[in-house]
């Protein structure tokens, strides 16, 4: 056996070539890059070089290179079954989640009263809140039943226009249009469910996908329903069981803060608004949560699990998977609709396809099919990007940096763990099962 | 459980020249025998035999080029080549797979309620009446447990109820795919190399088992084997196939001295050597 500080000396020689090696990519990208800069000179385009940030960036990728590999090889011989701090913090949190969802609950509902919330917060929230519902809603297709589904933006897009065309042409108020908008969201939901029922996995994915754009470009291209890309505006804003949220109502009506005699005050509008969504989302979980001990909730998971197993004990495929769809896109047009009626204005560029992978994202990142997940995902993943609102253009690179270390610590998402649907022994210890 | 008449074994299962074809190859030509209550049948052959078609072809999963299967059922005759996959289990007939085919990340006792799922999802009205939790569904899924319970008894799985099923270890989840199957209350199990992967004691575990499936439930077992030791154990009729042929059939003792099956498992006199799982077989059926 070699001495150790032989091993450790040649250990060091290879984690130099490779940080030298790492040094000579970046030179070789940084010459062209960075090295060469066109100026304006008089009108005329000149090249300047610029070779010390070349000079700075192949010894910064030198230095950071070795730092890195030195820290690896220390770290995996400390420690050889080391989890990272996140998977830690994944594993401490399993055992509280219980607690972890009462304090979220109680946050959720005293938010809009905390004295640091101001409009921006509450705003903030909603936005948040939309996400989670949303991927509440994807969860019960992607998680639950396990479609990968890339398009679920277009249930969003066909329960906001359903509701602002309802609202706009037919003055529906809003308790008539959300249920109508979620009806029609889940019409299209079983209408891309046939076409689909045979394909699986990444096939599944690229026609959902195509599903989704087609949408988008209908609602861009069909000028006499949906005003195209100039969009719906002049959608009616929500009121709080009849009375409105205006400064002065219309002849005839009162308004939310004349019954209730006090100040009149914009935040009222946004606090409704905020403990709209929280509601509609509440709904969507208790749903889920509920569905999922039934029958058919059981059938999503075991359609997961393995379909030629669920057809030979007669579980009807293409029902089960048409309600998940059907059910999913439900979900995504009440999200929809209370979007539109949030926005008061609603236009194809805001169901592109970057919100179906950031909703997906929450999901896969939650850990599919885990409700609390899903809400710690869409805290980090629209948080995230707000915050980092200093850092202007670097802030999505920031935003993928972050996407990119969750799925090495967890590959399974934030808590990925599945709680059976029902026990036999309870939370008997003897009888668990291994961990 | 169906009680069949008491003594006489009644017909269950006739299959009238089934034949299988895949673009040019034949994978079953022209396959006819019957199964009967309260009797185990084997099906045996070579690799590549088309064993496994069969089963395909009973359970739905093929729809037959050519050929009648009849299943006697309590209300009269169903003709399973009309029935559409996944409603062939409705009808009866229930079966176990090759390579096993559990939901591994669902716990024991959520495969065997998911293997109830047309009971339940009646009682739920499709859903309504589980979502308002009226007593009707509770009632039924309560039904639904003691049921599965029973089962894990019977296949000796009742503490590892709450486990992963994909946890159990190799014989368990054969073991658990079999109850799973009952649960569906079938008229004909069909089980597809139980004993694979088995050792000796879990082999004779499986024989005991089986055995008192057909006894106590009166229900006909459809049986692919290539263990020669459980097959001329329980068998009480054996099929041959050979090349998607029936080349024998016939209890135990006659299959065993059949010249034709003997040929075909050996081969004919000019092959030289034989493969060394073909003499293992060879060996035990001269014990």
């Amino acid at each position: 056996m070699a001495s150790p500080t032989a091993a450790a000396s040649s250990d060091f020689v290879a984690l130099l070539k490779d940080a030298a090696v790492a040094a000579l990519v970046a030179l070789a990208l940084a010459v062209p890059l960075v090295g060469l800069h066109t100026v304006d000179q008089a009108g005329e385009l000149a090249i300047e070089t610029r070779f010390n940030w070349v000079a700075i960036a192949v010894v910064g990728v030198f230095c950071g290179r070795l730092l890195l590999r030195y820290v690896l090889t220390f770290r995996s011989r400390r420690e050889p079954q080391s989890a990272g701090a996140f998977v830690r913090l994944g594993a401490v949190l399993q055992p509280y989640v219980k607690w972890l969802t009462v304090a979220a609950l109680l946050v959720a509902f005293v938010l809009p009263f905390l004295p640091f919330s101001s409009r921006y917060v509450i705003d903030l929230a909603t936005s948040v809140l939309i996400y989670v519902m949303l991927g509440w809603g994807l969860n019960v297709v992607v998680g639950l039943a396990g479609l990968l589904d890339l398009g679920y933006v277009a249930f969003y897009a066909v329960g906001a226009y359903s509701y602002a065309l309802f609202a706009v042409h037919f003055d529906l108020s809003f308790w008539i249009c959300l249920p109508l908008a979620g009806l029609f969201a889940a019409l299209f939901g079983v209408m891309l469910g046939f076409p689909v029922l045979r394909l699986r996995g990444d096939y599944l994915a690229i026609v959902t996908l195509g599903f989704g754009e087609m949408i988008r470009i209908i609602l861009l291209n069909w000028y006499p329903v949906t005003n195209g890309p100039n969009g719906i505006s002049g959608i009616p804003r929500p009121s709080f069981f009849g009375l409105p949220f205006d400064r002065t109502a219309a002849a005839g009506a009162t308004s939310f803060h004349e019954v209730f005699g006090i100040e009149y005050a914009s935040a009222h509008r946004v606090i409704f608004l905020y403990f709209l969504i929280l509601c509609l989302a509440l709904l969507t979980n208790v749903f889920t949560l509920r569905i999922r001990r039934l029958p058919i909730g059981r059938a999503w998971e075991a359609l997961r699990e393995d379909e030629i197993a669920c057809r030979s004990l007669g579980v009807n495929p293409t029902n089960t998977k048409l309600t998940a769809f059907g059910i999913g896109a439900m979900f995504g047009g009440f999200a929809g609709s209370f979007f539109a009626t949030r926005q008061g204005f609603i236009s194809p560029e805001s169901f592109t396809f970057i919100e179906s992978a950031t909703i997906l994202a929450i999901v896969v990142l939650g850990g599919m099919g885990s409700q609390i997940g899903i809400v710690i995902a869409a805290l980090f993943l629209i948080l995230l990007p707000e915050l980092g609102r200093e850092f202007a253009q670097f802030r999505m690179l920031l935003f993928g940096a972050a996407m990119v270390l969750i799925m090495i610590w967890r590959p399974g998402g934030l808590l990925a763990r599945r709680e059976p649907t029902l026990r036999l022994h309870g939370h008997d210890p003897a009888r668990a099962p291994p961990p | 459980m169906i009680q069949a008449s008491a003594g006489e074994s009644r017909s269950l299962l006739t299959v009238e020249h089934l034949t299988m074809r895949f673009g040019g190859l034949v994978a079953i030509d022209d396959l006819s025998f019957s199964a009967n209550h309260r009797e185990i049948t084997a099906i045996i052959g070579p690799n590549g035999a088309g064993k496994t078609t069969v089963f395909n072809c009973l359970t739905g999963f093929y729809r037959p080029s050519v050929g009648r299967l009849m299943l006697h059922a309590t209300h009269g005759p169903l003709y399973l080549e009309r029935i559409e996959g996944y409603r062939i289990c409705r009808a009866g007939v229930a079966r176990t797979f090759q390579n096993i085919r559990l939901f591994p990340a669902m716990t024991v006792l959520e495969n065997l309620i998911i293997a109830q799922h047309n009971p339940l999802m009646r009682a739920s009205l499709f859903t309504v009446a589980g979502l308002l939790g009226l007593s009707r569904y509770r009632n039924a899924e309560q039904q639904a447990v003691e049921f599965a319970c029973y089962w894990l008894e019977r296949v000796n799985l009742l503490a590892q109820a709450d486990w992963d099923a994909g946890n159990l270890p190799y014989g368990a989840q054969r073991r658990l795919e079999i109850a799973r199957a009952m649960c569906t209350r079938p008229l004909l199990l069909c089980l597809d190399e139980p004993a694979a992967g088995l050792n000796p004691r879990e082999s004779a575990a499986l024989n005991a088992l089986l055995l008192s499936i057909r006894d106590q439930e009166g229900i006909g077992i459809l049986l692919i084997e290539h263990d020669m030791n459980v097959v001329m154990s329980i068998s009480d009729r054996i099929v041959v196939l050979d090349y998607g042929r029936k080349i024998a059939e016939g209890t135990p003792q006659a299959i065993r001295n059949d010249p034709d099956v003997i040929r075909a498992y050996l081969g004919e006199e000019e092959d030289e050597q034989l493969p060394p799982e073909v003499e293992e077989d060879l060996q035990r059926q001269d014990d």
